[in-house]
């Protein structure tokens, strides 16, 4: 039977982060009061007419250059036309033979190897109206979201990209950049970063490629990998069975975990793009480029570098730092804070990972802040505290906003005179005579038992490294 | 007579107290009672409280900051204007009142101006004689049993009519200048991108341009300095200094290079039209003009580029009106509403915006939108759309050219003096043969005038008058001296 792989691109949508939306100056907002942002250029009023957002612009500019595209210097829009309720003047305002950014790539990993994911076109556009099916089987249009501009990312023909796990890189790799330059939330489930793969599948080492299907309603990136997973699986299954795909929009069913053809090519639109007349071509020169070349904020990909060559972090470390522009923010100025990189990252990606998942905090939102953070690991690191102690306070700064040198000065400083020790465990032998027996016997796994007692007869001070030494010392002489 | 004065007149009687406010606006509208039963020239009357939100009777003479201070003004349809219907002479819109002004509107209450009224239009601006309006054709004011012209044939009326001094229209193809001429009044369709569109329903939004239609070219230059300008609302505006143009109406023509384009003696241009512009050339020779004759040998195409690129944009800026935000929406049979299952009157979007459409626009309408789509449709964009921009481009380099040798071009405005109504209904090509002339400066973004220069058999004739880009004044300046040198008649 013949192997088969897929051939997978992606169309990604990003809500960019402006003050106004795209052609007017109602405010670009999630949610709200349905119809409540919106004015005679948004609503398509009769007579109304569109001024480009600068702003939006130079977020697909410094998108664009982010994912090494060429910037067009007489870029265009164009209206792509069609009727539905949600598109409030026929058309859609977009961009068809002159996008903001073209031929560019980004690399991605996966298992180790990198793939460059070539990228056709970067271009702006504005976004449409929400449909809402009423309970009295009447429907509705919130025009709020009409109008904001919307950024399109495309990757190239032949697709790049084999698998289900590249496709997911990919869109992490991409959001973490529309993050990075602050174009975009990036934020699935809300709808502002939307994604539609298409795939085909083929027999391995055939040329040419299958007729594709595109998936729609993937709102997550789970969603994302799962919908590419069924759908190779799907094709695969057709081609083995000797049947022919057929070319289509397909929808994701998240509750199934399945597709379901949605509209047939024969459906498909025919939009009649051509140049908007109301906007001049956008004229994108040097100079415009070069600005924004020069406020370039630094990249995930730059990011991951520096941590790995100025705190020797491991590549998986790095990687986890800089998922967002805020982890490697907070790990940077933790560090700086206490001097101990490494021991940033293990409380990072583990405790504190950990508390934050649990109660959906937000990193920069939470009481532990980078400078509390360091000062814990650096009373760790100066013997104040023991690495268990820091544990507890950790999770108290956690959840009730308290310093660590408050928590200290409550608690009191860990234990580490020898002979208040050496009492210590005096204390505990003789009150577990049998135990100590045993353990002098061989049965070294009851030490732990012992160690929790000291701990626990110290209120947790007691300093484990110097306690475990003299039970050893004790066990060595006892022998 | 106050309504018999130009708005230059009346401003100069209003400063010299001899007339009030009051009594300029009383007049008018008794005026317009008085011509409107035979004209028809209006489709809405501004109630007084409407306008500018102030009473007319308490509008102060005009001043510097308001130098059109209790002067009447009638507006096209298709011009938003604020708690006023606007209608675009459709059914689709004939109940829609905008919650916003146009900004030629905005700019005109600043001025102080008084509106007193809209104007009938054909449909959506499509069309030559007004007989495309859902709501019933204006007449001719030199002869009510002929048209006025279009689209804007119900401002050239009133203006003919002596029903306000001043009058705003709208040029796609001719649609001042052509009722201009055929109403003996002046119009003047400026450079694209003089007067800001913001708030004029778009018909073909890269030809459109908002322009003063008058009695005198001395008004019109008034007019036109009031309402250009650049706009942040419109992309499409040309960020220029402010100007002057009324300064403009100098008696001085000489040395300046006249060219008659002998192309537009040609194409169905009656004679006696043709006659009178040669009249015209000779007057402003004499003046001390220089009248030589040139040639432009892509006229002739204009007319068919004009009629794909105007309805492919037509028929994207028309798609808005499916029934869903405002405007005409159809409702359900009680057949429809059992089968769709729905309440009353509800059905389905697809059905309701065909309907919607179907009901709302003219046919003339529907065929423009029709004609359009197909001209923008995968397979035929190359053959039509493209290639009509490529003849745009070749008319437009053939007038750079011959803007280096003349200052303005001479030709007739419209082929002929007014029509009958009804005349060329059945007769499409013949009514689309009327903006033969005056296509060409839209496709080129040109300003340009049309002034009377005469008449054939009782009608008027108009000279048009065409310039460079941006440049109105030499355009005005020779409109002014060859009116001044006409004298009445």
């Amino acid at each position: 039977m013949a192997e088969y792989e897929a051939a997978i691109g992606m169309e990604v949508h990003a809500e960019l982060l402006t003050e106004s939306k795209m052609f007017c100056g109602c405010r670009n907002a999630f949610g709200g009061e349905p119809n409540t942002r919106c004015c005679p250029v948004c609503l398509g009023l009769p007579g109304a007419l569109p001024v480009i957002n600068r702003k939006a612009v130079e977020h697909v500019i410094r998108t664009a250059l982010a994912l090494n595209c060429t910037i067009n210097p007489a870029a265009k829009f164009d209206r792509k036309n069609y009727f539905y309720p949600d598109l409030p003047k026929g058309y859609q305002i977009s961009q068809y033979d002159r996008p903001i950014g073209f031929n560019g790539w980004l690399d991605i990993e996966v298992g180790g190897e990198v793939t460059r994911v070539r990228i056709r076109r970067v271009h702006l556009e504005e976004d449409t109206g929400k449909l809402m099916h009423l309970p009295s089987g009447d429907s509705a249009v919130d025009y709020n979201r009409a109008g904001v501009p919307l950024m399109e990312i495309v990757t190239d023909f032949p697709p790049d990209m084999r698998s289900a796990e590249q496709a997911r890189a990919y869109l992490v790799a991409l959001r973490s950049i529309l993050t990075y330059t602050g174009a975009s939330d990036g934020r699935m489930e809300e709808g502002s970063l939307r994604c539609e793969p298409n795939l085909s599948v083929r027999p391995r080492g055939y040329e040419g490629f299958g007729a594709k299907t595109e998936i729609k309603n993937l709102n997550s990136f789970r969603a994302v990998q799962r919908g590419i997973e069924y759908e190779i699986a799907r094709q695969t299954g057709i081609l083995e069975s000797g049947e022919a795909v057929r070319q289509e929009t397909r929808g994701w069913n998240d509750a199934r975990q399945e597709t379901f053809a949605q509209r047939s090519k024969e459906d498909e639109q025919e939009y009649r793009y051509f140049p908007e007349p109301d906007l001049p071509p956008l004229m994108i020169g040097d100079d415009w480029i070069e600005s924004i070349r020069q406020r370039m904020p630094e990249l995930p990909a730059a990011a991951r570098e520096r941590l790995m060559r100025d705190y020797g972090l491991r590549a998986a470390e790095a990687d986890w730092l800089t998922q967002s522009p805020a982890t490697a923010a907070y790990f940077t100025e933790a560090s700086r804070a206490c001097g101990k990189p490494a021991q940033v990252a293990t409380w990072m990606m583990g405790d504190f990972a950990r508390l934050l998942n649990a109660s959906g905090t937000a990193i920069e939102q939470s009481s532990v802040t980078p400078d509390r953070l360091g000062r814990l690991l650096s009373l760790v690191e100066a013997g104040s505290i023991s690495g268990k102690m820091a544990k507890t306070f950790f999770e108290r700064m956690f959840e009730t906003g308290a310093t660590p040198d408050a928590l200290l000065a409550e608690h009191g400083s860990q234990v580490t005179d020898e002979a208040t020790l050496a009492a210590l465990v005096d204390q505990v032998i003789g009150a577990e005579p049998a135990v100590w027996e045993a353990i002098c016997a061989g049965d070294e796994r009851k030490l732990t038992y012992v160690m929790g007692q000291v701990m626990k007869l110290s209120r947790g001070k007691a300093n484990p490294q110097q306690t475990r030494q003299l039970l050893q010392d004790r066990l060595n002489r006892g022998r | 007579m106050i309504c018999r004065m130009s708005a230059a007149q009346i401003r100069e009687r209003l400063l010299a107290q001899e007339i009030s406010t009051a009594d300029v606006v009383r007049e008018h509208r008794a005026r317009i009672a008085e011509a409107e039963p035979v004209v028809r020239a209006l489709l809405t009357l501004i109630d007084p409280n409407e306008t500018a939100g102030q009473p007319d009777v308490t509008i102060d003479p005009p001043t510097g900051a308001q130098p059109l201070a209790g002067i009447p003004i009638i507006v096209k349809d298709n011009i938003c204007t604020a708690r006023v219907r606007t209608t675009c002479g459709s059914r689709i819109l004939q109940n829609f009142v905008p919650p916003y002004d146009a900004t030629v509107v905005r700019k005109l209450r600043a001025a102080g101006a008084v509106i007193l009224a809209k104007s009938n239009l054909d449909e959506f601006a499509m069309g030559s004689s007004t007989e495309n309006s859902a709501f019933g054709p204006s007449r001719n004011p030199c002869d009510p049993s002929r048209v006025p012209g279009g689209s804007s044939g119900g401002s050239a009326a009133a203006i003919a009519a002596f029903e306000a001094p001043l009058a705003l229209g709208s040029d796609t193809g001719g649609s001042i200048r052509q009722p201009a001429s055929l109403c003996g009044v002046v119009g003047m369709k400026p450079t694209y991108g003089r007067v800001s569109r913001y708030g004029l329903v778009a018909y073909a939004s890269s030809l459109d341009q908002i322009g003063p239609i008058t009695r005198t070219v001395r008004d019109a230059a008034m007019l036109l300095d009031i309402i250009c300008g650049p706009d942040p609302m419109d992309s499409t505006t040309l960020d220029l200094p402010p100007t002057a143009f009324e300064d403009s109406c100098r008696e001085d023509v000489r040395g300046l290079r006249i060219g008659l384009p002998g192309e537009y003696f040609g194409l169905g241009v009656e004679p006696a039209v043709n006659a009178a512009v040669r009249r015209a050339a000779d007057l402003l020779a004499d003046m001390g003009a220089h009248v030589e004759e040139c040639s432009l040998p892509s006229t002739e195409l204009g007319l068919a580029a004009y009629y794909i690129i105007a309805p492919a944009e037509a028929s994207s800026n028309l798609a808005r009106y499916d029934g869903v935000r405002y405007g005409h929406r159809a409702t359900a049979d009680e057949r429809e509403a059992r089968s769709e299952r729905q309440g009353a009157g509800v059905m389905e979007h697809g059905r309701m915006t065909e309907r919607t459409r179907g009901e709302g626009f003219g046919a003339e309408v529907k065929q423009r939108i029709m004609i359009g789509t197909y001209a923008l449709s995968a397979g035929y964009y190359d053959a039509y759309y493209l290639r009509a921009q490529k003849v745009r481009t070749l008319i437009r380099r053939e007038f750079a050219q011959a803007f280096e040798r003349f200052d303005v071009l001479l030709t007739p405005t419209s082929p002929t003096t007014a029509f009958r109504l009804g005349e060329r209904t059945s007769d499409p090509m013949a009514m689309k043969l009327a903006d033969i002339c005056t296509i060409p400066a839209n496709l080129a973004g040109l300003p340009a005038i049309s002034v009377p220069c005469g008449f054939h058999e009782g009608l008027p004739i108009g000279l048009q008058i065409i310039g460079k880009a941006l440049d109105e004044e030499t355009v005005i300046r020779a409109a002014y001296a060859y009116e001044q040198a006409k004298g009445e008649g």
